[in-house]
């Protein structure tokens, strides 16, 4: 867009966007500075802002306080989270994509109706569902599999999904099939090395979704030894008095997890969602 | 829940797409009879299984950990079930649905909760997606560090809500040391008291936008940068070439070049500002949130289900909210569909 701008033009789009992006950051700022603060400095006036007695104190105490029996691990509770997720990403991915390329590219009577059935499954929001799948999983409750097994299949995934397979030309996979390679194969082998960016978008987005899980936990978990992370957060912030301090401390280790998938997977991400929202 | 699960199915890059997507399978049918070898003919029309099989998994745990429970909180809106009580289930018909709408001491929280969600969607939408789009304007140029910027826009969507909601409360929290209270404090030389964000009715809800919209508008913005950057430069450079001013540019060059985008954009933050839970939920909870200002229809169903363990009543909640967002979208998909079809 900006090909030839005057030097003034330019300052202003600086001047705009510095602003607009210093009122973003100031939150996660006060984040970073205040749980790297003793306790009391925190939530004291824009002095919560001071870089001073900046020390890595509230981290060890949350690692420490975190730390036997009674209260369960802090690692335990960032493994939980992460296998969780893990298995929720990786069978995701599989499913979902396997589906929507049997859906989009794979003639058969009733697809219609199939993924007619999953848009309209798409628009039921999780949380109408926590009552119904509460009172038929109490048995399950406690386990690490329940807080997994029902986020795989997702219909959203698979919307994504058939969006972007759909937007590959026929020409490419009617070549493989031409040589003999049966569907399965030109899934894998074909299709699914060519769709990275919608793969990565997906992942992200799941992985996203999962990390922040929260109301299926409370409901779902008690016991200390398969707690997730965002649940023990919770419960670590309804100490009294709370320690502003650790309690930051805390969020910065439960966000560090995303922010580093997110910057591994970023370039792929944009691509992702571009393909998937904007048609082609 | 994060910002980004749902979005329309009925939006129009799908719409659009189908007939391209039809004929080629057609022709790699036709081609594969045509050729002379019958054996070419046999993995082609078996298909049907093979479509079948791939989407069994992904179709099979959505029936089962999406259809089977709505299914299941149909049947147990007609039943007065509640956790922990002795008293088998018993049949009650439309009670449940009547009492919604009728009982005074379970309509008032009901309707307020509805007129919550609404008053939540009408600022949010237009809001979040013209923030978006202003952002997504500003960074598609050709300026260093715009890489930088984007990112700094962006992160917050990846911040769980629990913790935002955390970072928030503290922000605006109600002692003459929350952080906004003191900002005021200090522009106003002390003449501003020390507000209650969270907990006056008055600002409540709008706290509770901020901070959704604060975390959530980096999504919109990525999406609709992407749609800016499909406009191709040639039309720009035409449109300067012909004198047309800045805000020219924008209306007859920018906005049809990314409508069906931000169609998309607007209607994905309409369907997720439906369903708000994690913040207001939190935020009630140990945070000193005002409940009466701030309950949203799904923190309504979750409540009833389990601080008052009344079973019945919320999947009541559940099903008549989810008549609401399919009804929405039928709308929303009328209104929006004339506009779109160029």
């Amino acid at each position: 867009m900006a090909t030839t701008r005057a030097p003034l033009r330019r300052f202003a789009d600086y001047a705009v966007l510095a602003v607009l992006a210093f009122l973003f950051v100031l939150p996660v700022l006060y984040l970073l500075l205040g749980s790297l603060k003793p306790s009391g400095e925190v939530l004291n006036g824009l002095s919560g802002f001071l870089p001073t007695h900046l020390s890595f104190d509230n981290y060890a105490h949350v690692l420490d306080a975190l730390n036997s029996d009674s209260t369960g691990y802090f690692w335990r509770f960032m493994g939980i989270s992460l296998l969780v997720a893990f298995v929720v990403v990786t069978g995701g991915l599989f499913v979902n994509s396997m589906a929507a390329y049997g859906m989009s590219r794979l003639k058969w009577r009733g697809r219609e109706a199939v993924f007619t059935l999953v848009l309209l499954l798409m628009l039921v929001p999780f949380e109408s569902l926590a009552v119904p799948l509460f009172y038929m999983f109490n048995e399950q409750r406690n386990t690490i599999y329940i807080q997994a097994i029902p986020f795989v299949a997702n219909a959203f995934s698979v919307y994504q999904f058939h969006t972007f397979f759909r937007s590959i030309p026929p020409s490419i996979e009617e070549a493989a099939r031409l040589d003999g390679a049966g569907p399965w194969r030109t899934f894998f082998a074909i299709i699914v090395p060519m769709s990275k960016p919608v793969f990565a978008s997906v992942a992200i987005l799941t992985f996203l979704t999962q990390w922040g899980s929260f109301l299926w936990p409370v409901l779902m978990v008690s016991d200390p030894s398969v707690r997730p992370l965002p649940l023990e957060m919770s419960v670590f912030q309804g100490q009294q008095p709370p320690d502003w301090g650790q309690i930051l401390a805390f969020g910065v280790l439960l966000v560090l997890p995303v922010l580093i998938v997110f910057a591994f997977f970023q370039r792929w991400f944009v691509q992702g969602v571009a393909s998937s929202a904007v048609k082609g | 829940m994060k910002t980004v699960e749902p979005v329309d199915p009925l939006d129009p890059a799908p719409a659009a797409a189908p007939d391209r997507e039809h004929s080629p399978p057609m022709t790699a049918v036709r081609t594969a009879r045509s050729t002379p070898s019958g054996t070419r003919n046999r993995p082609r029309n078996r298909d049907w299984l093979h479509g079948l099989l791939m989407s069994a998994p992904a179709v099979a745990g959505l029936v089962a950990f999406v259809g089977v429970p709505f299914g299941y909180a149909v049947v147990l809106s007609f039943y007065n079930v509640r956790l922990g009580s002795p008293l088998a289930p018993s049949f009650f018909g439309l009670e449940q649905y009547r009492r919604l709408f009728t009982d005074p001491d379970l309509s008032g929280p009901f309707l307020r909760a509805l007129l919550n969600n609404l008053t939540f969607a009408v600022v949010v939408v237009p809001l979040q997606t013209g923030l978006a789009l202003a952002l997504a304007i500003l960074l598609n140029r050709k300026l260093k560090a715009i890489g930088l910027f984007r990112s700094l826009f962006f992160m917050p969507v990846v911040f769980p809500m629990t913790l935002v909601a955390v970072i928030w409360r503290l922000i605006l929290a109600r002692s003459d040391q929350g952080l906004l209270n003191s900002a005021l404090h200090a522009v106003s030389f002390g003449n501003w008291g020390a507000f209650d964000w969270l907990g006056d009715s008055a600002t409540a809800m709008a706290s509770v936008i901020v901070l959704s919209v604060w975390q959530g508008v980096g999504f919109q913005m990525v999406i609709l940068l992407a749609g800016l950057q499909q406009i191709p430069g040639e039309l720009y450079e035409a449109a300067e070439l012909d004198r047309a001013t800045a805000w020219q540019q924008f209306r007859h060059v920018t906005l049809p070049g990314i409508r069906g985008t931000l169609v998309f954009v607007a209607t994905l933050t309409s369907v997720l500002s439906f369903r708000v839970f994690d913040q207001v939920y939190v935020l009630i909870h140990g945070g000193g949130l005002d409940e009466d200002a701030t309950r949203t229809v799904m923190y309504q169903a979750v409540t009833t289900a389990f601080d008052q363990n009344n079973i019945g009543q919320a999947s009541a909640i559940t099903v008549v909210f989810f008549l609401i967002v399919v009804a929405l979208t039928l709308i929303q998909r009328r209104v929006v569909r004339p506009d779109n079809e160029d």
